[in-house]
């Protein structure tokens, strides 16, 4: 069966899509799209094949962007994405993610919405932020921001969600109620003997394991980490690592024991790949051990950061894996990570990279 | 909004038009207060309160209204004939 692969591109400056066939030899690039605002989010349905857009206009506020032809026209709407009067308005949407039939949203500051009907009218889960810890969440470098959204694949009352530095909550309910899910993840910004708080973490990206609902990883602002418990108790991964920081993960699509990250130097050493040599990390045993994948990317003078949305798989056998930079570049891999082709430069700041499958 | 309020003309950034399909840069509303000539545009074209005024409500920080030629709130009273321009502010980077 033809199958044709589009790789979904969030940019400060709008949505791009790239697109090829199951090769994965040739790109085309279509876009800016979504009136080039800035997107953190750019993300397709699997079933549907609906194409989802989160951003936020710093002129005309945040909105969710919808593209029902791969991209080739838009609509948006914030059609009850509203704090009620007088709290602190929504400044942007961060994430979105598609579960069963509803479509789930993160903003900023951190809350979700939800809707029943693709994105037309939204509705506040209003119980994240009854949490009794909330007004003592504080917001992280880009802001007090909801950027991973993790829904559980069957049982649709369950869905983890990241928030930046509040931590990791989850609800089995539904978003009635909520408990953080912090335990074993670091604070350094805390001192000694108070930096593994109940929440307040600096969580940077959250995913999860395919065919595993219970394993969890996280990037984290300080360190790297698996969950085998759905976020009960976290192990950190991050030995044999080059740094404790980075931003983005990216789950294997078959293989729950595989995971990539893509460490920078350091949160205050500028945030740039370590020593200028780019290098997508992989490991093949949940986090034991670690291999750097080189092959093909920049090794001198490689001064760009990965954003926390910007590194993705495709569901392809071999698995394809994508990540942008903060300088505007794409990277893809058609062979797991072993080698490396950049497929575009020169675009805006990429905020988040996504894919998907299209049979024909 | 009551049947008698004055007919105003309001003046819409291009930018903004381009997210309503059917929208043109100059729009006649009848309007008691720059508010009500929000909901009148909301009315017609779905959406775009949102896209000129947040939840808290008021008009947002980037987009200013001028209501003959004095910056205006959402409660800034309409005369009849009075002239309503909304632009993009400074921003952006």
């Amino acid at each position: 069966m033809a199958q044709k692969l589009l790789v979904l591109v969030g940019t400060r400056k709008g949505a791009f899509v790239l697109e090829s066939d199951a090769g994965r030899r040739s790109w085309a690039l279509r876009g800016p799209f979504c009136e080039t605002w800035p997107m953190n989010h750019v993300v397709a349905d699997q079933t549907t094949g609906t194409i989802y857009g989160g951003g936020g206009n710093e002129w005309f506020g945040p909105a969710i962007w919808k593209s029902t032809d791969f991209g080739a026209s838009w609509t948006h709407s914030s059609d009850g994405l509203a704090y009620a009067a007088g709290e602190t308005p929504i400044k942007s949407v961060w994430s979105v993610a598609p579960a069963g039939g509803s479509l789930y949203a993160g903003v900023e500051p951190a809350g979700l919405f939800r809707s029943d009907d693709a994105g037309q009218s939204w509705r506040h889960v209003a119980g994240l932020r009854d949490h009794p810890t909330r007004p003592d969440w504080q917001p992280g470098g880009a802001g007090l921001i909801l950027h991973s959204l993790v829904p559980h694949p069957t049982d649709e009352r369950k869905i983890w969600v990241a928030i930046s530095a509040a931590g990791v909550f989850h609800t089995a309910d539904g978003g009635e109620t909520w408990e953080p899910r912090n335990q074993g993840t670091r604070a350094d910004f805390l001192p000694a003997g108070e930096n593994y708080p109940e929440f307040g973490q600096c969580v940077h990206c959250l995913v999860m394991a395919p065919g595993m609902e219970d394993r969890l990883y996280q990037q984290n602002h300080c360190g790297m980490y698996r969950s085998d418990d759905g976020g009960r108790r976290w192990e950190s991964i991050e030995a044999g690592l080059p740094s404790s920081f980075g931003f983005p993960a990216a789950v294997h699509p078959r293989d729950p024991a595989t995971l990539y990250l893509l460490p920078l130097n350091g949160d205050t050493a500028g945030r740039y790949v370590p020593e200028a040599r780019a290098a997508v990390w992989r490991t093949r045993d949940g986090g034991e051990s670690w291999r750097a994948l080189r092959d093909g990317l920049p090794q001198q003078n490689a001064f760009f950061g990965v954003l926390r949305q910007a590194m993705a798989t495709d569901r392809l056998d071999p698995a394809g894996i994508y990540f942008g930079t903060s300088t505007g570049a794409l990277y893809a891999s058609a062979d797991e990570g072993d080698s490396w082709n950049c497929i575009a430069q020169h675009l805006p700041t990429i905020c988040s990279v996504e894919t998907l499958v299209v049979d024909g | 909004m009551s049947t008698d309020s004055p007919p105003v003309l309001v003046t819409l950034p291009a930018v903004l038009v381009k997210l309503f399909p059917g929208c043109g840069r100059q729009v006649d509303v009848s309007a008691a207060c720059v508010g009500e000539a929000m909901d009148v545009l909301n009315s017609r074209w779905p959406g775009m309160r949102d896209r000129l005024c947040d939840s808290t409500p008021s008009i947002r920080r980037h987009i200013n209204v001028f209501v003959d030629g004095e910056r205006a709130t959402l409660a800034t009273p309409l005369g009849p004939g009075a002239e309503v321009i909304v632009l993009t502010a400074i921003s952006g980077g």
